[in-house]
């Protein structure tokens, strides 16, 4: 990706990198109202399945530890860029990608299975609240990875040498951060299983 | 499709910068500026004329003028129109073009983004506005609650209209909230440190940081209205548990801030014409800059002041009438602030004075009323009243929108390189003021001898029939009083004296370069020693009438209007219940947004 | 990029044993944290030790995979700013719609 010509900041900080963690601290605030949603219905369900019955912490525990490896795979990749290393930049592009591709075949599965199991989303409160936390969740995911894929083709183009790591660094940013809304998700709707 | 302009060839650079295509390219601030001024006059005529029709209707009782249904489209689109289409984008207005030129900046951190966010600000209320086209205009208040807005109740097309069109407007306004502090936090010239920027600027930096903060709870509250009135969802449906005070807390959670959004800016507005035509600094700068960085952050702990009559129980009833008592503190002493700043000095009562003189006024009446409703018991009473509508127009018209006019008389001639006619300016101001006060100041007397809101016709019996007949005549004067505003804006097309660089001979680093300033703002990137440079001694290094080197302009592109576009689309295509056209206008959306990232364009 | 920033950012990268070190404590918390879930004796303290170690994974990948730790505070201050404003709001929430209360 093309970036502007670098000018002198007041702070010497870059403005896209500045502008990304004010993006960042905007989705505190989209995350955190859909998990107060969550939170303040938790057991209102009248009918339907609920937490206990239908989510599966075996798999989702797999599900987080993989997307944990993938924020690991995403600092190898800057720190690969930064030094203008071309084919580990795309090995760790390339694993990032795939481990957040594999998170979104667990959520598929998952969804699936749900669906089947009687948990869809108009069943009951816990369906709306669930899915639709999780699925902008997922959602965010798809867009990292697409993301990510865009960089690797820039480097297959030879189009991401050490002066783009910032691109890199704020992919990064944004994927770093969708690992920790799931670090939140993952305890709070699935190890907390409130009354 | 960028092309670099040096800026010291006038012909070349003219010849690029007219036409139509120059204005739908554009990523000069300026321009920008101009566009969701233009754009958001536009909007506020069409909010007024919903104001009179309503006016006209309650000018008598049991009038037939209009039916309820009407009605009730009629006060959820002015609401709507003159808090997201005419009041934001006015202040987003001078965002635009006052800011760079204050901090010594040649544009904001990100000129396409920039361009972005008008562009979706229009078609967002070109989209909220179609609705009128199918006679489905949105209808459940400006405030939306569930579940009124359900599809069960409201099964047509207008509540629809509402959510897309908010998201679509809510996009524009954090695209610009995360411009504006990078802009402001980065972009500053040297010396421009921050308790040394103006404090319109200190204003604007403060309302983004509330846009970027609570416009995405207002975004998550629309998607669960959106989701249960598309696809089945129980998040507002009582029968599945679903608790209607969700949509409440998450709106207001939003809302109160909101308000905040739309009085801060001018409230900075106006703190940069008070010491302008008192000829004295602004008294207790640090003090006024502290009190609005307290307000945001202070407005996030009132927002269930607007549910006192929800049974929220007496612990929450307490806690928030406390911090909205606790409110009015820092407000109070801005207004202290803008009296000392008068007291002593050389007052020139111009037009954008008395704008501004009257915003206090005002301001200072609806601040009463608010602080009334703070109040849980009495707030009791005057809760879905008139008294509440009387506190909002006086905070909103008589602070905002004097404000706001304060700001277009300020700096009218900056811009247009033209003044305005004073004598013109005075007589809008003399009958604004005199309208609006005949309209909003018996509300409150309406609303305590027991007048609901949003009803669309009243009994003789409540005998208010000569209360609402005068405030029916004075909302017809206030509407008059903008066309005096209009007159004097074409009259002065060729007519206005010329402006110079300062006909005001303000302090603040706008007023250096000429009127228009050039399209490169500043020949040189001056340095500044002084919170008011033009006013102290070697405050500001010299800036050359021409640049000593060529200065970079970026030039225009296609795909910051070509992306809002695919989001336009998408909206249409979920209100047509289609699903191709969803998906073919965010596939165009993506699209330009790759063009977008990989085209070659130099800030 | 400024100078100056250039040369902030290359004092701050962590080394991969670093990256590495961090991955492995991420690991050993995941496994506990679930651990904690099925031992019957942690079901009273379940949420607070949950939450404890939630943040720290949270705290660990902010701080050392998205660098605040290192990079310039005012980073920090836009992050934790609206950070605090959205556990706030949770917080309120929660009490507004009963889960605090003794019944």
């Amino acid at each position: 990706m093309t970036h502007a010509v670098a000018h002198d900041t007041s702070t010497g900080l870059d403005n896209r990198k500045m502008a990304f963690w004010l993006f960042i601290g905007s989705e505190c605030l989209l995350f955190g109202s859909l998990i107060a949603t969550y939170l303040v219905y938790e057991g209102r369900s009248i009918s339907g399945p609920t937490t206990h019955e239908i989510l599966n912490i075996p798999l989702t525990s797999i599900s987080t530890f993989d997307l944990l490896m993938s924020s690991l795979a995403m600092v190898l990749a800057l720190a690969a860029v930064a030094r203008g290393d071309k084919l580990w930049s795309r090995v760790w592009l390339a694993t990032t990608a795939l481990l957040g591709s594999m998170f979104l075949g667990f959520q598929a599965y998952e969804f699936t299975h749900f669906v089947r199991e009687g948990l869809t989303l108009q069943v009951n409160l816990f369906g709306s609240t669930f899915f639709v936390l999780t699925g902008f969740h997922g959602g965010h995911v798809f867009v990292g990875v697409m993301w990510l894929l865009t960089l690797l083709f820039r480097s297959f183009q030879g189009k991401l040498g050490p002066d783009k790591a910032l691109n890199v660094e704020i992919a990064g940013l944004y994927w770093h951060f969708v690992d920790v809304v799931w670090i939140v998700i993952f305890t709070v709707v699935y190890l907390i299983q409130r009354q | 499709m960028a092309t670099s302009v040096a800026a010291h060839v006038p012909a070349a650079a003219a010849a690029r910068r007219s036409g139509i295509w120059s204005w739908i390219t554009t990523t000069d601030h300026k321009r920008i500026g101009i566009l969701y001024g233009v754009t958001a006059f536009m909007f506020f005529l069409l909010g007024g004329l919903e104001a009179l029709i309503i006016r006209a209707q309650l000018a008598s009782p049991n009038n037939t003028l209009v039916d309820a249904d009407t009605y009730n489209q009629l006060f959820t689109m002015h609401g709507t129109t003159m808090i997201f289409l005419a009041v934001m984008p006015l202040s987003a207005a001078f965002f635009n073009y006052i800011i760079p030129l204050q901090i010594g900046a040649r544009d904001v951190a990100f000129p396409r983004l920039n361009a972005f966010s008008y562009w979706v600000f229009l078609f967002g209320g070109l989209f909220i506005n179609a609705s009128f086209l199918f006679g489905a205009a949105p209808d459940g208040g400006w405030f939306g609650y569930a579940n009124l807005t359900s599809k069960a109740y409201s099964p047509g097309l207008n509540i629809d209209f509402w959510v897309l069109g908010l998201q679509i407007l809510g996009i524009a306004s954090l695209a610009a909230g995360f411009n504006f502090v990078v802009t402001i936090i980065n972009m500053r010239a040297p010396g421009m440190k921050l308790m040394r920027m103006p404090v319109f600027t200190w204003m604007a930096l403060v309302t983004q940081f509330i846009v970027i903060t609570a416009f995405p709870v207002i975004t998550i509250a629309l998607v669960f209205l959106m989701f249960d009135r598309f696809f089945g969802t129980n998040f507002y449906n009582v029968t599945a548990g679903g608790d209607l005070l969700l949509w409440q807390h998450l709106f207001w959670l939003f809302g109160h801030p909101e308000v905040y959004i739309l009085i801060l800016p001018t409230m900075g507005m106006v703190s940069e014409v008070l010491p302008t035509f008192s000829r004295k600094p602004l008294f207790g700068y640090a003090v006024v800059v502290y009190s609005g960085v307290l307000i945001a952050i202070m407005g996030w702990g009132v927002w269930s002041h607007h549910m006192f009559a929800t049974g929220l129980g007496p612990i929450a009833d307490s806690v928030f009438g406390a911090t909205t008592m606790l409110i009015a503190i820092p407000t109070g002493v801005k207004i202290f602030n803008w009296i000392a700043t008068m007291w002593g000095g050389r007052i020139q009562l111009k037009a954008p004075m008395l704008f501004a003189i009257g915003f206090i006024a005002m301001f200072i009446i609806g601040g009463l009323s608010g602080v009334m409703h703070s109040s849980p018991p009495s707030d009791l009473q005057q809760t879905d009243t008139y008294f509440v509508v009387a506190h909002i127009h006086y905070v909103l018209v008589g602070g905002a929108i004097m404000g706001i006019f304060a700001a277009i008389y300020y700096w009218w001639p900056k811009v247009f390189g033209r003044m305005l006619h004073d004598g013109m300016g005075k007589a809008h101001w003399g009958f604004m003021l005199l309208g609006m006060n005949l309209s909003f100041f018996p509300m409150h007397f309406i609303g305590l001898l027991g007048m609901p809101r949003r009803i669309y016709r009243y009994d003789t019996a409540l005998g208010l029939d000569t209360l609402n007949l005068v405030a029916s005549i004075g909302a017809f004067i206030l509407g008059a009083s903008f066309l005096i505003f209009i007159f004097n804006v074409f009259w002065t097309r060729k007519r206005g004296q010329l402006a110079g660089k300062n006909p005001w001979n303000a302090a603040t680093l706008e007023w250096a370069i000429s009127s228009p300033p050039p399209v490169y703002n500043f020949s040189v990137l001056p340095t500044v020693s002084s919170r008011l440079p033009l006013w102290t001694e070697h405050g500001v290094s010299e800036i050359p009438d021409v640049p000593p080197e060529p200065v970079h302009v970026p030039g225009g592109t296609i795909w910051p209007i070509l992306t809002a576009a695919g989001i336009l689309a998408i909206a249409g295509g979920a209100i047509m219940h289609t699903l191709w056209i969803v998906l073919a206008g965010a596939l165009f959306m993506v699209f330009s947004i790759y063009r977008w990232a990989f085209e070659p364009f130099e800030v | 990029m400024t100078d100056t920033a250039q040369r902030a950012e290359q004092h701050a990268h962590p080394s991969t044993g670093t990256y590495l070190a961090v991955a492995g404590v991420l690991t050993v918390i995941t496994l506990v944290e679930v651990g904690v879930f099925y031992v019957p004796g942690f079901r009273s303290v379940l949420a607070p030790v949950l939450l404890i170690l939630s943040g720290t994974k949270f705290s660990l990948v902010v701080m050392f995979y998205m660098h605040l730790k290192s990079d310039h505070r005012l980073f920090t201050a836009i992050f934790t700013l609206p950070l605090l404003i959205a556990v706030g709001v949770i917080t309120a929430l929660l009490f507004l719609f009963g889960a605090f209360s003794l019944n």
